[in-house]
């Protein structure tokens, strides 16, 4: 029989604890992290300027960079893909890949979730759509970083969402008109001091929602790689490589798929966001 | 206690000295952040969404209209083919009267033909029995003067020939001698 005995708890958990002060895992941070350099190892490393204005540290990150990476990638591609449109109206090659996913924006997340008066919102969440996707594609690939993964990206991102949805809100149905139609109809009186916080909670609690979806998805698929390659070095044998080097794999599939997941719902969720606060009826 | 302080230690422990915590939120990424991403979607509305959205309602459209006229087309078709398939067997109706008036006509053709040509043969064949029968009389006839012919000369031989002097006058005395009896 196994008895209780806080004793040997308290052991564990200290071993447990002395074991992770002493094995260093900030090698895992170190790349799940922001960082004001990008670690080409063995290749170098290239330190990136310090920037301050008006007192705050505006200096270029890993992250700035990668999101400047996507940018130019987008750009690119996108301006070649408009100008094969010019050419002629049958898609090939790289515009095919494109016109798949903009049509699927279109008429899988758009149309049904906002419905009559989308094409207002269709290049805000076209944009956030391939751009969410650029930056995660980004991070699998080597030397990639992830910028989704950093909350104060994914945070702005959920913050313009909030800022298109109550204005596309308020422009359809007047400032006065969208603050009174967050409370459902025909509620009795006595209730309103309950609904009216929990309707002002509701509208930021979906962008919080969004951020640390995004974040939390693209950091944990990152730590658990990390973490699984990990092994090898924490168990000092070779014999936990194949293991270790499947599960990676399997998991760096499962990262591909959820990047692509994770565009779908931030636009899907903006979108259907929008979609409630244009048509308020509903 | 010591359990639970421990775990706390545990949860809240840093591996390294220098790593900082993902939740750190750096103000100077927000504000890259927001530059970045107004950027991209200006530059993308201009440069892609708008004539990309354009190209595809416009193709789309184009899809549209063209399946509609293929199915008018297609319905044309089916339509001229209804007519076409009533005016074959028409044709073939009229045809097979025209055949049938034709054989009807070759066959009286035929018979009337062959009635005349009956009947003429009838007439012919009367025609050459009135002709075989004219020229026999005819033969019969010059056979009859030529034997008269004959028998006349003959006679008249005959006759000259019996008729000389002895004999006249031997007839002549016997006539006589009668006369005399």
């Amino acid at each position: 029989m196994w008895i209780y005995n806080p004793n040997t708890v308290s052991d564990t958990v200290k071993t447990v604890v002395e074991a992770t002060k002493k094995q260093d895992t900030s090698w895992i941070m170190h790349h799940v992290l922001d960082s004001r350099e990008l670690d080409f190892t063995p290749f170098g490393i290239v330190h990136l300027p310090e920037l301050h204005l008006f007192g705050i540290d505006i200096s270029i990150t890993k992250h700035v960079v990668f999101m400047w990476l996507a940018l130019v990638i987008l750009v690119v591609t996108f301006l070649y893909v408009a100008r094969t449109y010019r050419k002629s109206l049958v898609p090939r090659g790289v515009t095919n890949l494109t016109e798949v996913l903009i049509v699927f924006v279109r008429d899988e997340i758009v149309k049904p979730t906002i419905g009559k008066g989308y094409e207002r919102f269709l290049p805000y969440l076209l944009t956030v759509f391939f751009f969410i996707l650029t930056c995660n594609f980004l991070g699998l690939i080597p030397y990639g970083s992830t910028a989704t993964s950093n909350i104060a990206v994914t945070a702005t991102l959920a913050v313009i969402s909030f800022i298109v949805i109550q204005a596309g809100g308020m422009m359809k149905n007047g400032v006065f008109g969208y603050l009174k139609g967050l409370v459902p109809h025909g509620i009795p009186i006595w209730l309103l001091p309950i609904m009216i916080p929990v309707e002002l909670l509701g509208l930021f609690t979906k962008p919080f929602a969004l951020a640390v979806r995004l974040f939390a998805n693209m950091t944990a698929g990152h730590i658990v790689i990390l973490s699984l390659l990990g092994l090898i070095f924490i168990l000092h044998t070779y014999f936990v490589a194949p293991v270790s080097v499947s599960f990676t794999l399997f998991i760096f599939f499962l990262e591909i798929l959820v990047a692509l997941i994770q565009a779908y719902i931030f636009t899907m969720l903006s979108s259907l966001f929008i979609g409630m606060a244009v048509h308020q009826e509903h | 206690m010591n359990t639970i302080g421990y775990l706390l230690l545990l949860v809240f422990s840093e591996g390294g000295e220098k790593s900082g915590s993902p939740l750190d939120v750096n103000p100077g990424v927000i504000l890259w952040t927001v530059v970045t991403f107004v950027l991209l979607l200006l530059i993308l509305k201009k440069i892609a969404w708008k004539p990309i959205l354009n190209s595809l309602s416009e193709r789309e459209n184009f899809i549209k209209d063209s399946l509609e006229k293929a199915d008018k087309a297609q319905k044309d078709a089916e339509k001229l083919l209804a007519e076409n398939k009533v005016n074959l067997s028409k044709a073939e109706e009229d045809a097979q009267k025209i055949i049938e008036q034709g054989r009807e006509l070759a066959e009286k053709l035929k018979t009337q033909i062959l009635e005349e040509s009956k009947v003429q043969a009838r007439k012919m064949i009367l025609d050459a029995t009135s002709e075989i029968e004219r020229k026999n009389s005819e033969a019969f006839n010059t056979l009859k003067g030529q034997v008269a012919d004959i028998a006349v000369n003959a006679v008249e031989k005959i006759l000259r020939e019996t008729l000389d002097k002895d004999k006249q006058v031997k007839l002549v005395n016997k006539y006589l001698d009668d006369l005399k009896n």
